[in-house]
C-alpha cells in the first residue's frame, strides 16, 4: 500500500499507509494523525483537512478542481500548494507523498 | 441576520399551536412557527418530516410558501451547491423589507460574497485567536469569578449574554464601556416587533441606523491610523475590496449587524445550551468531571445538540429535483439544520447529548460550503474556555428551574435559564 508521511506544524513526520482509492483525508483519520479535523467526512464542503503538499510533489498530486478551489479561496493561510486531502486519491503513483499540515485548520 | 427588517407588519404573534403533527394533514404541517420553538414543541414536526416526507413543501406560512429540507444528507447537498440554491438577497425564511434593505456578504453569491468575506475572515481565524486566547481566558475567569454564590440566578444574562458581549467587543476593538449597546443592537436586529424587545418596526429602524452612526465614527477613527489594527472595523476600513463600504452604509450597516448577530446569538445559546443538556443527562456531566480531555468534543456535540440557529434559507435559481420533489426556479428553500442534526441515520441516539459521540464534529450548525460559518473557531474556543473554567471551580451548574425560550425559528436561544452554583 502506498505510503504518505504527514509532517505536524511542529516537525512531528508520521508516515502510514493509505488504501489505493481512498483520499489522503482518510488515511490520516484512520491512522488517527493529528490536526485533520474533516468535519464535512470528505465532501469538499468544510476545508477542515486542509494541507500542504510538498512541493516535489506537486506535479504529480495536481491542482485543485472548481470546488475545491472556491473552499481553499476562502482560507487566509492558503499558499500555492494548498490542497484539501480529502480531495487526493491515493494512488500507487502517490507512494512515498509529503504533506504537511497547517498549525490551525479553519 | 437578515431578519434583521423583515416582518411584515400584519404579522400577529401567535400564542396557539398543534402540538401533535400526527393530527394534522400532512399538507398543512409547518414548521416555521416561532411559537412552537418557544414551546419546544417543534421536535415532532422535524421526525414526521424526516421520516414521511423529507423533502417538504408548504403552501402557506407567515413568511408565505416554502419547502422544508429535514434531512441531513439533502441540507449538506443544498449548501454545498450554491450555484443551484443561492444566497442573494436573503438567508432566512424572512424577506427583507424593500425599503430597508441591508446587504451582507452572508446573502451574497461569488464572487461578492467571496471579495468581502476573505477581507473579514482572518479576525476569527485560528491564529488572530490563539494570540487572543489568553486574554479571552481572563476575561472568562473575571466573570466565572464575579457569578452569585449560594443563590439562583440566570446564566443567559449573568454568564451568556456576559461573555458573547466582551468577546465581540474584543473582536470589534469596540469601546468597553459602551459594550452593552453591542448586545442590545444583536437583539434589536433579530426580534420580531411586539415580542417585548421592541415595540414597532420604526423603533427598530431607528435603533439600527444609531448603530450605524455609532461605527461610522470607529470606521472614520480606525481608516486614518496607518497601522491598520487586528479588529473588524480595521479591517474592513482598510481592506482592498470593502474600503469604498461607507459610501453604501447600509451595507456597512448588514455586514456589521451580520458580525455582530453572527458572534452573539449563536455562542451565547450554545453556552446555555450545554448547561441545559448536561443537566439533563447527568451521567455525561459525571463523564465530564472523570474526563475533562473530553472538552473539544463536547463543545462540537453541545453545538450539535443545541444548533443555535435552526435554520438558513436559500432560492432555487433553476428548477430542480430534490428527494423526488420538483423544486421551482425562485422557491424558498429552507435547510432546518435543527433537524439534520437528529437525524438518526447519521446520529445514532440523535436526541441525546453523548459527549464523547465519535462523530459529533459532523454536524451541520455551522453550514457547509462556501457559507459555512467564519466564526466557527470563536464559538468554540469561548465554549471550551468556558468549560475548562467551571470545571476546575465548580461541582456542577445546576438548573433549578424551566428555561425561557425564545419567539423564533430562526435563532433557536434562550432567555432565561435559573440555575445555581454548586461548590467543589
Amino acid at each position: 500500500m502506498p505510503k504518505i508521511t504527514f509532517i505536524e506544524h511542529d516537525g512531528t513526520e508520521r508516515t502510514v499507509e493509505g488504501q489505493v482509492g481512498l483520499s489522503v483525508m482518510r488515511a490520516a483519520i484512520d491512522n488517527l494523525v493529528p490536526g485533520i479535523d474533516a468535519d464535512c467526512g470528505g465532501e469538499c464542503s468544510c476545508a477542515t483537512c486542509h494541507v500542504y503538499v510538498d512541493p516535489a510533489w506537486m506535479a504529480k498530486v495536481g491542482q485543485p478542481g472548481e470546488r475545491e478551489e472556491s473552499m481553499l479561496d476562502l482560507n487566509p493561510e492558503r499558499e500555492s500548494n494548498s490542497r484539501l486531502s480529502c480531495q487526493i486519491p491515493v494512488t500507487e503513483e502517490l507512494d512515498g507523498l509529503v504533506v504537511t499540515v497547517p498549525e490551525f485548520q479553519m | 441576520m437578515s431578519e434583521a427588517a423583515n416582518t411584515q407588519p400584519e404579522f400577529q404573534i401567535q400564542t396557539e399551536y398543534v402540538a401533535d403533527p400526527y393530527s394534522l394533514p400532512l399538507e398543512e404541517v409547518n414548521p416555521a412557527q416561532g411559537v412552537l420553538f418557544q414551546n419546544d414543541a417543534h421536535w415532532p414536526y422535524f421526525e414526521r418530516l424526516r421520516k414521511e416526507d423529507p423533502v417538504h413543501f408548504t403552501a402557506e406560512s407567515e413568511f408565505g410558501p416554502y419547502w422544508s429540507v429535514t434531512r441531513y444528507e439533502d441540507i449538506k447537498y443544498v449548501d454545498m451547491n450554491h450555484q443551484i440554491f443561492s444566497s442573494e438577497g436573503g438567508i432566512t425564511l424572512a424577506d427583507q423589507d424593500e425599503d430597508f434593505q441591508l446587504p451582507m456578504f452572508i446573502a451574497m453569491d461569488p464572487p461578492k460574497h467571496d471579495e468581502q468575506r476573505k477581507v473579514v475572515a482572518p479576525v476569527a481565524g485560528p491564529r488572530n485567536l490563539a494570540a487572543l486566547e489568553p486574554q479571552i481566558r481572563e476575561r472568562v475567569c473575571n466573570i466565572l469569578d464575579s457569578l452569585p454564590r449560594n443563590e439562583d440566578f440566570n446564566w443567559v444574562k449573568h454568564l451568556s449574554i456576559e461573555l458573547t458581549t466582551q468577546m465581540l467587543a474584543t473582536l470589534f476593538d469596540f469601546p468597553f464601556e459602551d459594550r452593552y449597546k453591542l448586545t442590545r443592537w444583536s437583539d434589536v436586529a433579530t426580534a420580531p416587533p411586539g415580542t417585548g424587545l421592541v415595540d414597532s418596526e420604526e423603533q427598530r429602524r431607528a435603533e439600527l441606523l444609531e448603530c450605524l452612526e455609532y461605527f461610522t465614527g470607529l470606521w472614520h477613527e480606525r481608516a486614518k491610523r496607518d497601522e491598520p489594527g487586528n479588529d473588524l472595523v480595521s479591517m474592513l476600513a482598510h481592506g482592498e475590496s470593502t474600503r469604498d463600504m461607507l459610501s453604501r452604509p447600509m451595507e456597512y450597516l448588514g455586514n456589521l449587524i451580520l458580525l455582530i448577530v453572527g458572534g452573539n446569538d449563536t455562542t451565547r445559546n450554545s453556552l446555555t445550551g450545554g448547561v441545559l443538556a448536561l443537566n439533563q443527562f447527568p451521567d455525561e456531566y459525571e463523564k465530564l468531571r472523570q474526563h475533562p480531555e473530553l472538552i473539544p468534543n463536547m463543545v462540537a456535540e453541545i453545538i450539535r445538540w443545541q444548533t443555535p440557529l435552526a435554520h438558513m434559507r436559500r432560492r432555487a435559481l433553476v428548477d430542480t429535483e430534490l428527494g423526488g420533489k420538483t423544486i421551482k426556479a425562485g422557491d424558498k428553500v429552507c435547510m432546518w439544520y435543527v433537524s439534520g442534526n437528529r437525524d438518526e441515520e447519521v446520529f445514532e441516539n440523535a436526541d441525546r447529548l453523548v459527549i464523547d459521540r465519535k462523530n459529533a464534529r459532523q454536524h451541520v450548525s455551522f453550514g457547509f460550503g462556501i457559507h459555512r460559518c467564519m466564526g466557527n473557531r470563536v464559538g468554540e474556543m469561548q465554549l471550551r474556555i468556558v468549560w475548562e473554567e467551571l470545571l476546575k471551580r465548580f461541582d456542577k451548574v445546576e438548573v433549578v428551574g424551566e428555561p425561557k425560550r425564545v419567539y423564533s425559528a430562526f435563532v433557536k436561544g434562550y432567555a432565561e435559564l435559573p440555575v445555581r452554583l454548586i461548590e467543589r
